[in-house]
């Protein structure tokens, strides 16, 4: 993975001094909140509503077992003993005390991690696919253009003040484990027809109050023009985007107003003028970041394990964990292991210093040193030999951490929701939590197969509803927490939004309403292949609705 | 009224704005909304007693005078609030694209966590009104970091060992 050289070194550790005089400002009142507050929000600092919180960049979702551990320090030293894992691949502390945050900066930094960009309208946490440089599909690993983009987005002067936030994913694969294409800018590595690598640009998707599936502006950049590209659909955003109304900002209301075919004439125009540029990448540049990600020291191993399958015979619980949790690696013999911090009841993205510490170990002991945390709020260990799966899960077993649900109903995106947030209109957790003990049956979860159960909080839709199979929205009504129901929604290669079903349901009522919904799923589904979502877009929305809102008895006439 | 800085330092302006109705004087220098510039394009142009600057809101495009660049010595882009960074781009474009080398000044609410970032994006005079940064640039400070991930219109700036894109300045 990259490792900070001295310049990384030296420029993260001049942002956390210059955080520390200005907290200090602050502190003893020099500084007034309203000075202060973009300082703050630059620097991964919110205030919700019970207290700050600070948000820490993990760049495209990877970590090393340090980082992890000093993760697990900061949880245990200034917060409440646990982290969330958000859907940005980021962790939230949610109670420091503002006094602390330089010495957790710092105590960051000495691990090679920072908050910088985490929030404000600024180019935010560069995502990328989970399993990158370890998935079977992958046609390239998006990581090292990743860490370029990173480079070149931190405290880039000309757009740090956008109309709005701005998010970037790269994938590297054909299948879309980013969602990709709910994002400002994604990118999708891939080969030309000359087999020379570039990228696949898509702009404008997003969630929040106007759900947007990003469209196609190019269909190949080459890997020499990523910054020049990238450059020139920032400028010609931040000249054009709308600042008379926040939720008109984001560039995808841009393109909605202006028409993809007269932006990208304004953006190849712009791409044109700066292409043979400063930015332009060398060849050897892309191949010295590249390095960093080079593929470590995989064993020759054959691609069975006899030790994996006697295990699976003797424990039905880790087969099913297997079935559900484990992927497929590209390297004969290792697999990529996905540790849904999903147990029964809990807090989804929720992770304790000790469960941190074990993840941390783990990744030491049997993946090569590497973790990543995934944009569904898991953690996943990407190199894991074969013969060391047993033990890997007898380890998360035992620190509550082997939920054999990867990708089933209870796998639940939720975001904070009212119990932190200060945007929130209702609670999401209580209704993860509880959707999740209702379906806690792993048998009934394999019945159902796929299927992917998103909830927020608020319309700015950070739990992902709108791209749920089922997505849940938390709205308030007349002083009491009302959610509404989309269907059809998927973040994948084959992106949409779900769109709602009809009128919201109470808190009581909503855990019965999603059981309606998978019931009336099982009854209908041509196979036990056939997942919600195929069945779905099959029948549309018309059976679901009937079951949901079933027709009041007709009353006879006298 | 703000005070003006160019290259930090502190100046008395000799420019003058005009805007609205109010008449352009001769033998003065002369900063006007483009309005002014557009509707009195050829007298302005023809003045030759007294330099003349235009004055730029976020959403008057830099097309609209770049055809008289050569004839202008100073664009002045407003910063209506600092949230609002359209102008950063717009400098960019003045210093890239179009390769003008009078003044572009920042005027507006200017504030000193931003001057160093208006720097690297082609301002070289700032008309500042906020008092905390006037004290601080009176004073000769500019927190700015002096290390930077990116080329930006300072792109002749190079640090030591840095690759092109990812021009690390050391000044
Ligand atoms: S969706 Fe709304 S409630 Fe949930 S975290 Fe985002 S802003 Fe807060």
């Amino acid at each position: 993975m990259y490792r900070y050289d001295e310049f990384d070194h030296e420029f993260v550790e001049s942002r956390v001094a210059q955080f520390r005089d200005q907290v200090a400002r602050r502190v003893s009142g020099e500084l007034s909140e309203d000075n202060f507050k973009p300082i703050r929000l630059q620097n991964g600092v919110y205030l919700q509503l019970h207290a700050y919180m600070l948000r820490v960049a993990v760049p495209y979702g990877t970590l090393n077992s340090q980082q992890m551990r000093m993760l697990a320090h900061i949880a245990r030293k200034y917060d409440r003993d646990y982290g969330h894992f958000t859907t940005r691949q980021n962790i939230q502390f949610n109670w420091p005390k503002l006094e602390d945050i330089p010495d957790i900066l710092a105590d960051l930094a000495s691990v090679e991690m920072h908050a910088i960009q985490t929030s404000g309208n600024c180019i935010r946490n560069v995502t990328a696919d989970h399993f990158a440089g370890a998935s079977a599909d992958e046609i390239a690993d998006p990581r090292p253009y990743a860490e370029i983009l990173r480079q070149w987005s931190t405290v880039h002067p000309e757009f740090l003040f956008l109309p709005r936030k701005f998010k970037i994913a790269v994938i590297g694969a054909g299948v879309d484990r980013a969602a990709m294409q709910f994002h400002d800018i994604g990118l999708e590595v891939k080969r030309n027809a000359a087999d020379e690598l570039g990228f696949g640009v898509f702009i404008g998707g997003g969630l929040g109050r106007t759900p947007m599936v990003a469209k196609q502006v190019r269909d190949f950049v080459a890997e020499a023009d990523l910054l020049s590209y990238c450059e020139a659909i920032l400028r010609v955003y931040n000249l054009s985007g709308r600042r008379d109304n926040k939720y008109k900002a984001r560039i995808k209301i841009l393109v909605h107003e202006t028409g993809i075919d007269e932006l990208k004439q304004q953006i190849e125009a712009e791409f044109e003028r700066i292409r043979e540029g400063v930015l332009k990448l060398p060849d050897e540049d892309v191949r010295s970041i590249e390095a960093y990600f080079a593929a470590p020291a995989f064993e020759e191993l054959p691609n069975e394990s006899a030790k994996l399958e006697a295990a699976q015979a003797a424990d039905p619980g880790f087969a099913r964990w297997v079935g559900r949790n484990v992927s497929a690696h590209k390297a004969p013999g290792y697999a990529i292991v996905t540790v849904a911090l999903k147990g029964t009841g809990e807090a989804p993205g929720d992770a304790t210093s000790a469960q941190m510490d074990v993840l941390a170990g783990l990744g030491e002991a049997y993946s090569f040193d590497e973790l990543r945390v995934s944009h569904e709020q898991n953690v996943i260990l990407p190199h894991v030999r074969l013969d060391d799966l047993k033990a890997v899960y007898d380890a998360l077993l035992a620190h509550g951490m082997a939920s054999a649900n990867a990708g089933l109903i209870t796998d639940i995106i939720a975001c904070p929701g009212l119990d932190y947030c200060a945007l929130a209109t209702a609670r999401s957790i209580p209704v993860a939590q509880e959707i999740s003990q209702r379906f806690s049956d792993l048998d009934r979860q394999n019945e159902i197969g796929e299927l992917k159960l998103k909830i927020s909080g608020c319309i700015n839709a950070c739990g992902h509803h709108h791209a749920g199979h089922i997505g849940i929205l938390g709205v308030e009504k007349r002083g009491e927490e009302l959610y509404q129901v989309t269907l059809g929604g998927s973040g994948d290669e084959t992106a949409a939004i779900g769109e709602i079903i009809g009128r919201g349901f109470a808190s009581d009522e909503i855990t019965n309403a999603v059981e309606t919904l998978v019931d009336t799923y099982l009854a209908r589904r041509l196979s036990d292949d056939e997942t919600f979502l195929e069945a779905y877009r099959r029948m549309g929305p018309a059976p679901f609705k009937e079951a949901l809102y079933p027709p009041a008895p007709a009353t006879e006439a006298a | 009224m703000g005070t003006l800085f160019v290259d930090l330092d502190q100046r008395d302006d000799p420019w003058i704005s005009i805007e609205g109705e109010q008449p352009v004087p001769d033998g003065v220098d002369v900063i006007v909304s483009l309005d002014i510039f557009q509707s009195q394009r050829e007298e302005l142009l023809a003045r030759n007693d007294g330099r003349i600057g235009v004055y730029l809101e976020p959403l008057e495009p830099v097309s609209a005078i770049a055809g008289d660049l050569d004839r202008l010595s100073v664009v002045a882009l407003n910063f209506p609030s600092f949230a609002d960074g359209t102008s950063f781009s717009k400098a960019r474009q003045l210093r890239d694209a179009h390769g003008f080398e009078g003044e572009v000044r920042g005027v507006g609410d200017v504030r000193i966590d931003q001057i160093g970032h208006m720097q690297r994006c082609g301002f070289n005079a700032f008309v500042v009104e906020n008092d905390a940064t006037i004290a601080a640039l009176s004073k000769g400070d500019n927190p700015a970091l002096h290390l930077h991930y990116q080329p930006a219109a300072d792109e002749t700036k190079t640090g030591p060992g840095a690759k092109r894109w990812a021009r690390r300045a050391l000044d």
